[in-house]
């Protein structure tokens, strides 16, 4: 006898995705494809965006099926509402994944635009939420939500530093506005690293008080109503030079947790995150920053069985998204660097074109 | 003294702490010691247990298990 069974088809997405370079520092743009590659309750066609020609996600045809060099940040949102126009009309995008700080600012003054007019969905921190955690706002942030906060200040000359230090004593932690962090045991190194982060990154400069511990990580999304999807924590086994995870492993950690959900439910954090936190001897939590984006290690938690990345998508096609609660411990991550052969015509053609 | 409960340890002496993430390598006798000290037994009993199994005298032992106990402390593997 004949029978039939209704099975649901999977949806196909187009998912577009910043942050494809992969320096020693690296976006999270790469991981963030792999992981939407893994996803079971969808199929998916990456648009990867590039920045420069030598971003090497440009190049991964496995990972990323077309790519377009999209204006920088500066460039203004007019601009880059424009390029998204010209891309969404070839490719008809449903979902767009902004994977660096600095481009956040344009994205979130062009979310509803994108949403309207080209039908572009993102899940992305407001405008408020992304200020609020801002490095030169942390120490009132913490203080709002109850969360310990390393104390810090914002100084606009280095004059301002010797009365500082009484305050703070040594060590202390020098901090740029965007990026960069040095730590200073003297006077004259705090001068040296107000003088050398303040002339690539600007001011302010933030002075933070400098605790000691270990850092650990956690990479988690929330719905934007307080309640968190998915949250792994993460302990760095190998850093490099700029202090950033080339190997870490996912550990356990109760407290952790629980003050990531304290802070989701507060906040309403509409997103990914990372935290970075540092956790003392006496097991006391600092919150040291929060990044508004799935961080460059996002694919670990895949790996431990949260693909947030997923989830994430998935919350706002309205494709059942999953909330997660468990994950496995003493997952690792060990990064590498991989070279690719590529041909000149295809850097041509990005350069040239700026479609490949 | 107790054990952290979480700690997980192969048979082939690595240990793991979940909490912190360190990885640790025991040598056959730590692996033994540590099993015990995992199911609770008293110092006492773990000297008498390894003067049975081992040519070694009681007070070599004793300093040998004093020692690890200092660095499973250390090492933050031991309750508050």
């Amino acid at each position: 006898m004949l029978s039939m069974k209704s099975v649901k088809e999977k949806p196909t997405y187009t998912i577009a995705v910043t942050g494809l370079n992969a320096i020693d520092s690296p976006g999270p743009g790469v991981p963030v494809i792999r992981a939407l590659r893994d996803a079971t309750s969808f199929n998916v066609r990456i648009i990867g965006l590039s920045y420069e020609s030598l971003e090497p996600g440009i190049y991964m045809h496995d990972l990323v099926d077309k790519v377009y060099q999209v204006p920088y940040p500066a460039a203004g949102t007019q601009v880059m509402y424009e390029r998204f126009e010209y891309i969404n009309n070839i490719e008809n995008i449903d979902f767009l994944f902004p994977n660096f700080d600095a481009e956040l600012f344009n994205f979130i003054k062009l979310e509803e635009r994108l949403k309207k007019e080209l039908n572009i969905h993102m899940l992305i921190p407001t405008m408020e939420q992304f200020e609020a955690r801002n490095k030169t706002n942390l120490y009132e942030y913490g203080k709002k939500h109850g969360i310990k906060v390393p104390f810090a200040k914002m100084i606009y000359a280095a004059h301002e530093i010797p009365p500082l230090v009484a305050e703070f004593g040594f060590p202390l932690v020098i901090k740029g506005k965007f990026y960069d962090a040095k730590i200073a045991y003297t006077a004259e190194q705090a001068m040296q690293h107000f003088n050398k982060i303040s002339a690539q990154w600007g001011l302010p400069i933030i002075i933070q008080e400098f605790i000691h511990g270990t850092e650990v990580n956690v990479c988690g999304v929330s719905d934007g109503k307080g309640k968190l999807m998915g949250a792994v924590p993460m302990r760095k086994l190998y850093i490099t030079d700029k202090g950033k995870a080339w190997a870490g492993v996912t550990i356990s950690d109760k407290k952790l947790i629980d003050m990531t959900q304290k802070l989701v439910k507060e906040t309403k954090w509409n997103g990914p995150f990372e935290l970075e936190v540092m956790k003392t001897a006496d097991d006391e939590y600092y919150l040291i920053e929060i990044n508004p984006r799935f961080p460059a290690w996002c694919y670990l938690p895949v790996g431990a069985g949260q693909n947030q990345v997923e989830s994430t998508v998935n919350l706002v096609m309205k494709n059942n998204p999953v909330y997660f609660t468990k994950y496995e411990v003493g997952k690792m991550f060990i990064r590498y660097s991989y070279d690719l052969i590529v041909n000149m015509n295809e850097f041509e053609q990005i350069s040239t074109f700026g479609e490949l | 003294m107790k054990l952290k409960k979480d700690l997980a340890i192969s048979d082939s002496g690595f240990l793991f702490n979940p909490s912190s993430g360190d990885s640790f390598s025991l040598n056959p006798i730590g692996v033994e010691i540590f099993k015990l000290l995992q199911k609770g037994e008293s110092d006492d009993a773990i000297i008498t247990l390894l003067l049975n199994d081992y040519a070694v005298d009681k007070n070599t032992i004793d300093k040998d298990l004093n020692d690890f106990k200092i660095m499973l402390t250390n090492h933050k593997l031991i309750n508050a």
